[in-house]
């Protein structure tokens, strides 16, 4: 019966195909360790998001009137409401902690390297939708602190000369933050942002399929076509997709096998999430910041405007530069580094441990540095924290050119052919 | 590898020291389990704060439901102003004019304790003293030249700050001491509630949950194991 019913459907769509060549018989890498955790794990972030966003919806308002007491009415009045708010605010940050521990294992095995640079494009676009995304839903809940830290990120875009000031404008749909914004910003955080989302996802994942999964080792698990002895071959049956073109050595299907480690670790990711959610959803006031307890009044500021802690590095690179303007180029240009990371390393060979001394030393300044820059972030403006942040905003930005500069002649470590163990 | 790991893992401390209040505020110790300290500090509210302050996101039968007073009981004993049990709780206080009797209208409560924690208010409402400068002769040690009069000073007695900024009682209420910081704590008590009726029922949850997912994480690992033999 099930038989007849997919052959019937599987003439009409590949399902089948596409079942066994994305998963039952995708080639992966045998060797994938805790870091190859968080890309599936940011997939269920972003599950997560959508389907508690959709139930959020149906009881928020978008109005500046009603906005702020819509979700108390959520919190008090909505069966479960407060279980469907806590998920996606602690969602949120969770996404960013998952995608920032995701882009950081691609820095450590040189996952952006070629052939996968398209592959780090897609994820970088993935990251900067996010960061819009965030952004406008953090005005929706129409606290105080949404409201002058929207006011304070969109006044950025007043630095841009001549344009600026129209522009600003253009954003706010009004000469302040109000309610237009906020309807706009709505239907830009359930619609259009998600949709490009999920679109970027599907391309993300399309690529990884064609270029194939990187590794901790850095090592190619695709070798040309009769190089491999049969017995070196990988046991496992793959993809006519990938067999027709390739040897594959060390590799096994993604599917049971990443799919029942996932799993694993879906279940150790949701003890800490749900530990949060239930126990600290206010993330120590990281999460869910305390002047967002009160509305939005556009003629009380809070005591110190800090965005929420997943914008802090960022954030920081812009304050610590004197000129509005300029700052506002430092800290778009610190993005524009990552997206350009796979041409600032001119090396070939990938993982961390078979590169020069430097690079590990290199991507452990550039770590301290980013999480410095972000826990300013968080904090007053004082001189010494900006002092600090200076010194960080040069390692985060030095982390590119020393890179370009010692990459070209690295002294590296042989790769091994295999992979070990 | 493991170094990085180690470095990193040794950086997390220092999030957790990244935000501290400056203000020395006094523990507050109240237990959101005790229903019949909910029950007197909804009295205090009714009678001491509603007239100005409003709980306009809290339902009265909300109230009476969680705080386990019947809804004809809550009718007949609770509710003053003909409103219905299913009304939010609020007041008759005009807003534009509160704002020119006392320099701005005074807030909602709803989420004060959440806004600013239980033990700021608990502090806030024993750091009342006379300043003959103030429209209504009182400032507040923690809110300094707070719009609001003290309206337990009947309770609490008239207290003086010295020069050193500490306070000290110069005519006593109709509550001694510990009287009046167990009615504040009852008070506080009931504001942390209103705040987030369900944080009880969150973390009863809670640990259900944890429960769930700690002997998912088991059975997922081992299931992993089985699999991951035939991968050498």
């Amino acid at each position: 019966m099930f038989t007849n019913f997919m052959a019937w459907i599987d003439k009409r769509l590949p399902v089948t195909d596409c079942w066994n060549k994305h998963l039952a018989q995708y080639p992966a890498p045998k060797n994938f360790n805790f870091w190859y955790f968080f890309g599936s794990l940011a997939m269920l972030v972003l599950v997560n998001q959508i389907l508690t966003g959709i139930w959020l919806t149906m009881s928020y308002e978008p109005s500046g009137d009603g906005a702020f007491a819509s979700i108390e009415y959520i919190m008090r009045d909505v069966d479960y409401g407060w279980l469907l708010r806590y998920m996606h605010s602690t969602g949120a940050s969770a996404f960013f902690i998952v995608v920032y521990l995701h882009m950081f294992r691609g820095m450590m095995y040189g996952s952006y390297q070629k052939p996968r640079e398209l592959l780090w494009i897609f994820g970088m676009l993935i990251f900067l939708v996010l960061m819009a995304e965030a952004f406008m839903g953090y005005l929706l809940p129409w606290g105080n602190m949404s409201y002058w830290g929207a006011q304070v990120i969109i006044s950025l875009f007043g630095a841009i000369p001549i344009v600026g000031d129209d522009l600003t404008q253009w954003i706010r749909g009004d000469y302040v933050i109000s309610g237009a914004t906020l309807n706009r910003f709505f239907a830009l955080h359930v619609i259009a942002m998600p949709l490009v989302l999920v679109i970027l996802v599907f391309l993300h994942i399309l690529a990884l399929h064609e270029v194939g999964s990187n590794n901790p080792e850095g090592t190619d698990i695709k070798k040309p076509k009769g190089s491999v002895k049969e017995e070196d071959k990988s046991k496992f049956t793959f993809h006519k997709h990938y067999t027709d073109k390739y040897d594959i050595v060390d590799a096994i299907p993604f599917h049971p096998y990443y799919s029942v480690k996932d799993i694993m670790g879906v279940a150790g990711f949701l003890i800490l999430f749900c530990w949060v959610m239930f126990f600290a959803p206010e993330g120590g006031g990281y999460f869910i910041e305390a002047p967002n307890f009160e509305p939005a009044n556009g003629l009380k500021t809070p005591e110190h405007i800090v965005p929420v802690w997943y914008f802090g590095p960022f954030y920081t690179i812009l304050r610590v530069v004197p000129d509005k303007l300029l700052g506002a180029v430092a800290m778009f240009g610190a993005i524009i580094m990552l997206f350009a990371l796979p041409w600032f390393d001119r090396g070939t060979v990938k993982a961390m441990k078979y590169r020069c001394t430097w690079h590990t030393i290199n991507l452990i300044q550039f770590a301290i540095c980013f999480i410095v820059l972000g826990i300013l972030g968080t904090k007053a403006a004082t001189p010494l924290n900006n002092a600090i942040g200076t010194v960080a905003s040069f390692g985060y930005f030095g982390f590119f050119i020393a890179l370009w500069f010692y990459s070209k002649n690295e002294k590296t470590k042989p790769v091994p052919e295999r992979v070990s163990g | 590898m493991k170094k990085l790991i180690l470095t990193l893992l040794a950086l997390i401390p220092m999030l957790a020291t990244a935000a501290g209040p400056s203000l020395s505020l006094d523990s507050a110790n109240n237990d959101l389990a005790d229903k019949e300290s909910l029950k007197r500090g909804f009295k205090t509210y009714i009678n001491y704060c509603l007239g100005c302050h409003t709980l306009k996101y809290q339902r009265y039968n909300r109230t009476f439901a969680d705080l386990g007073i019947s809804e004809e009981e809550g009718k007949a004993e609770w509710m003053y102003t003909g409103e219905k049990v299913g009304d939010h709780i609020t007041n008759t206080m005009p807003a534009k004019e509160s704002a020119k009797w006392f320099g701005s209208a005074p807030p909602d409560l709803t989420l004060e304790a959440r806004l600013r924690s239980p033990d700021w208010i608990y502090t806030y409402l024993r750091s009342f003293y006379v300043d003959e400068k103030r429209p209504f002769g009182t400032n507040n040690k923690i809110f300094k030249d707070v719009g609001m009069p003290h309206v337990l000073q009947g309770l609490q007695g008239v207290r003086t700050m010295d020069e050193n900024g500490n306070l000290s009682e110069a005519k006593g209420g109709s509550l001694n001491e510990q009287e009046y910081d167990a009615l504040v704590r009852d008070l506080t008590n009931f504001l942390e509630y209103v705040g987030e009726p369900n944080k009880l029922e969150r973390e009863r949850m809670g640990y259900w949950v944890i429960g769930f997912l700690v002997i998912f994480f088991i059975i997922s690992y081992f299931l992993k194991k089985e699999y991951w033999r035939d991968v050498h």
